[in-house]
């Protein structure tokens, strides 16, 4: 059982100490640690990085659907739009078609969840005014409960037209996003919880809710500014 | 290299023994925070056993050829910083690979760091024997340590997800087992393990036992 090999060494009184060794050692050490951590990073960053941009694409183009094309934009705290994804705001992805025509428009929302904070990404379609899908992108919820809103398929079906028309002035949603308990939902605005997970599913509608009703209205007030860039259209 | 070429035989032993008789989990319970944490899917329990594996070797290597370069003063810093990169190349490198993998990992890359499984094998063995017989060992004990791990792993998957690899196992009418994917699962099912070994062992010393009487 206990096959742990113990070494028992004679310990001399008092170890030779030899200054110039020890920093020669961990000089070396360090160098060869330097050395091989630079080049892992230098030789992994493009995989890395096509990685991160294919998840970001892969979200984007999952909540709207129809979206062949997409571009990065901001919205800062002034409400200017600008076409430039390190510029600092909110970040909001516009999905095109083949012909460059708006189709929708992505942006990310959180809150609070049952473990962690729930964050995700959701797509808004201003043809229909709706919010036509959502992607969650981090959650610790709990598995077999929680979790359910990343696998119940009846959740994720309130999401493919959910209403978020706004009032007649343009500025609030005209109804605001509602989470409803399971089996519960009647408007084009309510979400179905999931039962057994009142709390993850409230958790997303308070994050749509505020997100769109901050979000949407200027949206909509500068809808042609998101069109797509000339220089860039194929 | 100070040590003679071990035979054939002794290599062998070397490496079954990380496997069986001094494996990490179920024998010596060490490095118990990643078997409890990530082992709730047999994708997580392999990437885990693997990217650990990969930190043993290659710290098992470097530590073995720089034996005698080492003061024994600064020896636990030497051997860290020597694991500490290891396992940053480990993270970059799942990153590289899959970032669906590297998010279900979570901390438990960086951990690997601290894990006393890795620093213990660099003090008691890679620091004391030769190139040849520290890579045999490390690749036994990494073995021993990714077999242990799949098997906590495809347990809880199944019974807590009723999947293997992701794969439904037994149709829509089974209810999963939650419990076992959430971490007292963890426990449960390493506990069961445990209670097998320990149940082997006690039957092959009596086995033994009985045999020497007999005689």
């Amino acid at each position: 059982m206990n096959q742990i090999p113990v070494v028992h060494k004679e310990i001399p009184p008092q170890l030779p100490f030899n200054s110039c060794a020890i920093i020669r050692t961990l000089t070396l050490i360090a160098a060869i640690s330097g050395l091989l951590v630079v080049l892992v990073v230098e030789w992994t960053r493009p995989q890395i990085a096509a990685n991160q941009r294919q998840a970001v694409e892969a979200a984007i183009f999952a909540v709207i659907p129809g979206a062949v094309q997409w571009r990065p934009f901001t919205l800062n705290a002034e409400g200017e739009v600008r076409q430039n994804a390190s510029a600092g705001g909110t970040h909001i992805y516009t999905g095109y078609d083949e012909h460059g025509a708006i189709v929708g428009f992505a942006a990310e929302a959180a809150s609070q969840g049952y473990a962690d904070i729930i964050r995700l990404l959701y797509g808004y379609r201003p043809d229909c005014h709706c919010i036509s899908g959502i992607k969650i992108l981090k959650s610790a919820e709990t598995p077999g409960l929680g979790d359910k809103i990343f696998t119940d398929s009846d959740f994720i079906a309130n999401f493919t037209a959910l209403d978020t028309r706004l009032d007649a002035g343009g500025q609030a949603l005209l109804h605001p996003i509602v989470t409803v308990r399971h089996g519960k939902k009647e408007n084009p605005w309510e979400i179905d919880a999931i039962s057994g997970a009142t709390i993850s599913s409230r958790a997303i509608g308070r994050a749509l809710d505020e997100s769109a009703s901050a979000l949407l209205p200027q949206l909509m007030r500068q809808l042609p500014q998101f069109t797509l860039p000339e220089e860039t259209t194929p | 290299m100070t040590s003679p070429t071990p035979p054939q035989e002794m290599t062998m032993d070397i490496f079954l023994k990380g496997i069986w008789e001094e494996n990490p989990v179920f024998v010596m319970l060490l490095g118990m925070c990643p078997v409890l944490a990530v082992t709730n899917t047999t994708i997580n329990a392999l990437a885990m056993g693997l990217a650990t594996t990969f930190v043993l070797l290659c710290s098992s290597i470097l530590v073995s050829l720089l034996r005698h370069a080492i003061p024994k003063q600064v020896r636990i810093a030497t051997y860290i910083i020597i694991i500490a990169t290891f396992v940053t190349m480990v993270d970059y490198l799942i990153q590289a690979i899959s970032l669906e993998l590297y998010n279900a990992l979570g901390a438990f890359i960086q951990l690997i760091v601290v894990n006393c499984m890795i620093l213990g094998r660099a003090e008691s063995y890679a620091s004391r024997n030769g190139l040849y017989r520290s890579v045999i060992s490390a690749c036994g004990v990494g073995a021993g340590f990714t077999l242990a791990l799949l098997c906590l792993g495809t347990v809880r998957e199944v019974l807590g997800a009723g999947t293997l690899l992701g794969y439904p196992l037994f149709g829509p009418s089974f209810e999963p087992w939650v419990v076992m994917v959430l971490p007292p699962g963890g426990f449960f099912v390493l506990g069961c393990w445990l209670l097998l070994f320990a149940w082997l062992r006690q039957r092959k010393d009596r086995t033994t036992e009985a045999l020497r009487h007999g005689r």
